[in-house]
């Protein structure tokens, strides 16, 4: 049977969570072969075949996936998928976006964003913004998952020796096409993907004052997130929103400036092994899950914190 | 021309859920219970396609218990014309959902679906886009603007990196994400009007769908509980810690 894994990727390299999917496909146990579906995506594939732990990569190279759209990826996925015994997607918006889809026309249940390999059948997986961990039971005889990157560690990049075969399956059910894109450009990591992320909340009062932080990131080599409110109020664009509806983030260090800790900030951020609030009001929530909290005006010791590091 | 509108009834996003104690679910006796946020702004974006002319008809649906009339009552209360329940005691996953639904898309002919994109207390992120398979329907996910254009609809994704624009031909699945609109508040004698307009009810049976769950819940538990750590008293104590207590710096 083995264990498909679909690999994110921007055509020449590949995406970081799918890393981490190649780790929890490598606990269910069984070969792994990796799925790289895009346009001109061949540097992609042969990143992919280099994964530790990876059998084989299939690369489906056509004009039909080059922006991901769900409807022609989810018909590949689904029916490359049948010969496998899981579908392993990541819980990216590319992955969320698509997976349901091919668990539909597979007509089976899908387990979203698990965190924890129980057995080949059984996963855990967040409820209620985190509030709950529910464990789960799969009967279904091709398993669609998908994975939610903080939950495992990443394998290694470097290493595996994989086949890689190319498969002429061309499909466009030509229902949507792609307009355009925006994407942010940063020089700094991936939300996702840092060591450290400093975020700010509504405190910050405006999109100017987020250079503080910026400074600060930049000596730490952060990444710079936001509360749902920050975005709301546009001082920084949605792709920073860290929380039950936006990024989830479990770095080694989280900074929270300015941040109340709403249970939907929280539910993204509450993994992180140490966590430091600033907050101007003792009694801001976001205090009871912080390792240390400074009481103090923003203003002040932002500016304080980055003479000191 | 005419929308439909699954909604969902939740437990109200203020609600700071507990496990129970016998690790069988959350407890959701006496709690608040509400429309999914996600739903609302999906009704609201149906709404204000109706006040600009691109719409007829808004037809919320849901599938629940009975309490979930409530929902359909406050769809109604903000804009929706008729409402339909399919009406089960069971823990319908999302499958089974898109199942139903695609039974009411056949039957109803919409263009438009427009659902949430999670909801908050499965945090599936599913339905939608299952029913745009079982319907062929293409779909617009995570959508922050969504524009009707003849027969076709643009919709702007919030994806990872920034946003992304699709068109889809019509009829299409449109999932709502945070930033789409700001739903409006029921005014008064619009929550009275909506108790006489029409709400029908069928069965899972009716409509040959069965919601019993696949996918079996084993247990339920409270996440690893995080204890609140120290408090500092200045910056330099604090990345004193960070360095040399921590570590991570
Ligand atoms: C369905 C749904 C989904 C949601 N999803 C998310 C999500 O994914 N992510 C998210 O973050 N939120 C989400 N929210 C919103 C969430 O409920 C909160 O509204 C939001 O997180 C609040 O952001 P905040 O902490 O920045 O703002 P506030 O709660 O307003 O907190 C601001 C904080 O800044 C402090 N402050 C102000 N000035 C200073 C100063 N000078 N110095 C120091 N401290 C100062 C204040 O004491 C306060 O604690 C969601 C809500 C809903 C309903
Ligand atoms: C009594 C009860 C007990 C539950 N216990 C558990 C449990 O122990 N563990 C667990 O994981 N889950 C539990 N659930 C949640 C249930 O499994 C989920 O509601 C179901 O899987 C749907 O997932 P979702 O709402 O996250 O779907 P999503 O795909 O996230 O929903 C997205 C959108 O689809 C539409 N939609 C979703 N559901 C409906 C619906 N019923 N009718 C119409 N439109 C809809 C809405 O527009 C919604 O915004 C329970 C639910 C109930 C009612």
């Amino acid at each position: 049977m083995g264990i498909l894994v679909y690999a994110e990727h921007d055509n020449s390299t590949i995406k970081g969570a799918t890393l981490n999917v190649v780790t929890a496909a490598a606990k269910i146990g069984g070969d792994i072969t990796v799925l790289v579906a895009g346009k001109g995506c061949g540097a992609a594939a042969e990143a992919a075949a280099k994964i530790a732990g990876v059998s084989k990569v299939l690369v489906a190279d056509n004009d039909a996936y080059g922006h991901q759209l769900a409807e022609n990826v989810a018909d590949l996925v689904a029916e490359l998928g049948k010969g496998y015994s899981h579908i392993l997607i990541p819980a990216t918006t590319t992955g969320k976006n698509f997976a349901p889809r091919v668990a539909a026309l597979l007509d089976a249940e899908q387990i979203s964003e698990i965190i924890t390999v129980e057995s080949a059948d059984t996963f855990k997986r967040p409820i209620y913004a985190g509030n709950a961990i529910a464990t789960v039971q799969s009967s279904d005889s091709v398993k669609v998952i998908t994975v939610r990157a903080t939950g495992f560690d990443a394998a290694a990049a470097e290493g595996g020796s994989a086949s890689v075969e190319a498969v002429d399956v061309a499909k466009d059910a030509g229902v949507s096409s792609f307009v355009s894109e925006e994407l942010a450009k940063s020089d700094r990591p991936e939300l996702t993907a840092a060591k450290v992320v400093i975020s700010g909340g509504r405190g910050m009062q405006n999109g100017d004052n987020f250079e503080m932080l910026y400074k600060v990131a930049d000596k730490l080599g952060a990444a710079v997130g936001a509360s749902r409110a920050a975005v709301d109020a546009g001082f920084v664009p949605n792709d920073m929103q860290v929380g039950q509806t936006g990024k989830i983030v479990a770095p080694q260090l989280y900074i929270a400036i300015g941040i109340s800790g709403a249970i939907q900030h929280l539910a993204g951020m509450k993994d992180s092994k140490v966590i430091v609030a600033i907050n101007k009001d003792e009694e801001a929530p976001i205090f009871q899950v912080a390792d240390y909290g400074l009481v103090a005006d923003l203003f002040d010791a932002v500016p304080e914190l980055e003479k000191q590091i | 021309m005419k929308v439909l509108v699954p909604i969902k009834r939740v437990v109200d996003y203020n609600v700071k859920v507990r496990v129970k104690a016998d690790n069988t679910g959350v407890d959701l006796a006496n709690v608040k219970m509400a429309m999914n946020p996600f739903c609302e702004i999906a009704v609201e974006e149906a709404v204000r396609l109706k006040e600009k002319g691109v719409v007829t008809e808004i037809i919320a649906v849901t599938v629940g218990s009975k309490a979930a009339q409530e929902q359909l009552r406050t769809a109604m209360a903000l804009g929706a014309d008729r409402s339909i329940l399919i009406e089960t005691e069971e823990d319908a996953q999302p499958l089974a959902i898109a199942k139903a639904l695609k039974a009411i898309v056949e039957k109803e002919q919409p263009q438009l679906v427009i659902l949430g994109k999670q909801a908050i207390d499965g945090d599936n992120s599913q339905t939608g886009q299952m029913l745009a398979a079982l319907t062929g329907m293409a779909q617009g996910t995570f959508a922050s603007e969504v524009v009707v254009e003849g027969d076709k609809v643009k919709v702007t994704r919030e994806v990872d990196g920034g946003f992304q624009t699709v068109e889809l031909k019509l009829p299409a699945v449109v999932t709502t994400d945070l930033r789409l609109n700001e739903p409006r508040y029921a005014s008064l004698p619009n929550i009275m009007k909506a108790k006489k307009k029409p709400l029908d009810t069928v069965s899972g049976a009716d409509l040959g769908v069965d919601f019993a769950p696949r996918t079996k819940t084993l247990k339920v538990e409270a996440p690893a509980a995080r204890s609140a750590g120290i408090k500092v008293a200045s910056v330099e104590e604090l990345v004193s810690k960070l360095k040399n207590e921590a570590k991570v710096i």
